[in-house]
């Protein structure tokens, strides 16, 4: 059997350059092990604010806020985190405000932990049921492309577009 | 008889807060802080949120970031700031100096039939964001106290949170524009002069 660590992340520099191209300002994140590169990375440029957050929704009302502002941003979660996004999004559909979500998923792939399956298992439904157009990806070839387009559709149409990288890309935790 | 009042009346209340915003950036959470900043009158850069409970002190962080250069205040209830307590965290570890927060207080839940908060039970709001680390946190009980915070929500280095306790009657709806694509998009021309 195939197990990968999550250690290296090579796509989360890719990501990142993607993030600056694109004029990103404002990163919140709940840590997830699936983004530690790409969160290490915005912590230590002087070009994008880098906002841990307590939950999720919070980042979603955030953003709406930095748009309001003239920021652009990015919300980082692991799947089980769009789960506690759900009322907020109705924020961003109702206004049409431009958001992009990173997710990495888990309860997908190769998951161990049980109780990490129920929202796995419903992250696209429960992201399309609210309005937002979600991008599965599985291919680390297209993670930095998928992004990158996905960014242009949020930002150029006005509209919640959610990336969803597979734990095929991730790697599954090891659980020993 | 009408029960005699004892605390702060809200419209008044935001009526003399919003006298002196100067070019202050305006989110209301939703319910009855949209209705106060309707009636104390409506300009562009006055963001209602309708919905989205929970997010409005959110919203002004991120605003606050991207304008560092405008004050940034949030008038939300207290029903509405309990359900978003972990932004208490959050905006602190930021510490936007151009951030406050004033929670009109009824102790009720204003728009659901008046049932009572956690802050009707003893909750103090305050002391929560002065633990979470806001540099200053208060609650205003009476009108003098509030003439003597108000020049602080404009010019303190924030964040700044404040708690007006307000009399928990039900007042007539004065209702602003309701439509969010409009609302977002009339803020942002204001503000940034470009939706791109």
């Amino acid at each position: 059997m195939v197990k990968k660590k999550k250690t290296e992340i090579p796509w989360g520099d890719g990501i990142f350059e993607s993030f600056i191209d694109n004029g990103i300002r404002q990163v919140a994140y709940v840590p997830d092990a699936g983004h530690a590169r790409l969160i290490s990375l915005c912590e230590r440029s002087n070009k994008v604010r880098a906002v841990p957050l307590t939950t999720e929704e919070e980042g979603v009302a955030m953003l709406a806020g930095a748009w309001l502002g003239g920021d652009r941003g990015a919300l980082l979660m692991q799947s089980s985190g769009v789960g506690n996004c759900i009322n907020m999004f109705s924020l961003i559909q109702e206004c049409r405000f431009p958001l992009f979500s990173l997710v990495t998923m888990r309860g997908e792939f190769g998951e161990f932990n049980p109780w990490q399956v129920p929202m796995g298992d419903s992250t696209d439904r429960a992201l399309a049921n609210a309005g937002v157009l979600v991008k599965p990806v599985d291919d680390v070839s297209r993670v930095v492309e998928t992004v990158t387009a996905a960014l242009t559709l949020a930002f150029s149409t006005y509209r919640s577009v959610a990336v969803l990288i597979s734990q095929r890309i991730i790697g599954y935790k090891v659980w020993k | 008889m009408p029960k005699p009042l004892k605390k702060l009346d809200r419209r008044e209340a935001v009526a003399q807060i919003l006298k002196q915003r100067g070019d202050a950036l305006l989110i209301t959470g939703l319910g009855s802080p949209c209705w106060d900043a309707a009636a104390a009158g409506d300009i562009d850069t006055n963001f209602y949120v309708w919905g989205g409970m929970g997010g409005a002190a959110m919203i002004g962080l991120g605003l606050s970031i991207a304008q560092p250069a405008r004050r940034v205040l949030v008038i939300t209830g207290d029903g509405e700031m309990l359900m978003g307590l972990g932004a208490l965290a959050t905006i602190s570890v930021q510490r936007p100096s151009n951030l406050s927060v004033v929670v009109l207080d009824n102790e009720r839940y204003g728009e659901t039939g008046m049932q009572a908060t956690h802050t009707h039970h003893g909750v103090d709001l305050a002391g929560m964001a002065s633990s979470a680390g806001f540099p200053l946190a208060a609650t205003i009980n009476s009108k003098n106290e509030l003439t003597e915070f108000i020049p602080k929500l404009y010019e303190i280095n924030g964040p700044v949170f404040c708690v007006v306790k307000v009399d928990d009657v039900k007042l007539p709806m004065v209702l602003p524009e309701r439509d969010g694509t409009w609302l977002k998009s009339r803020f942002r021309k204001a503000v940034v002069g470009s939706l791109d």
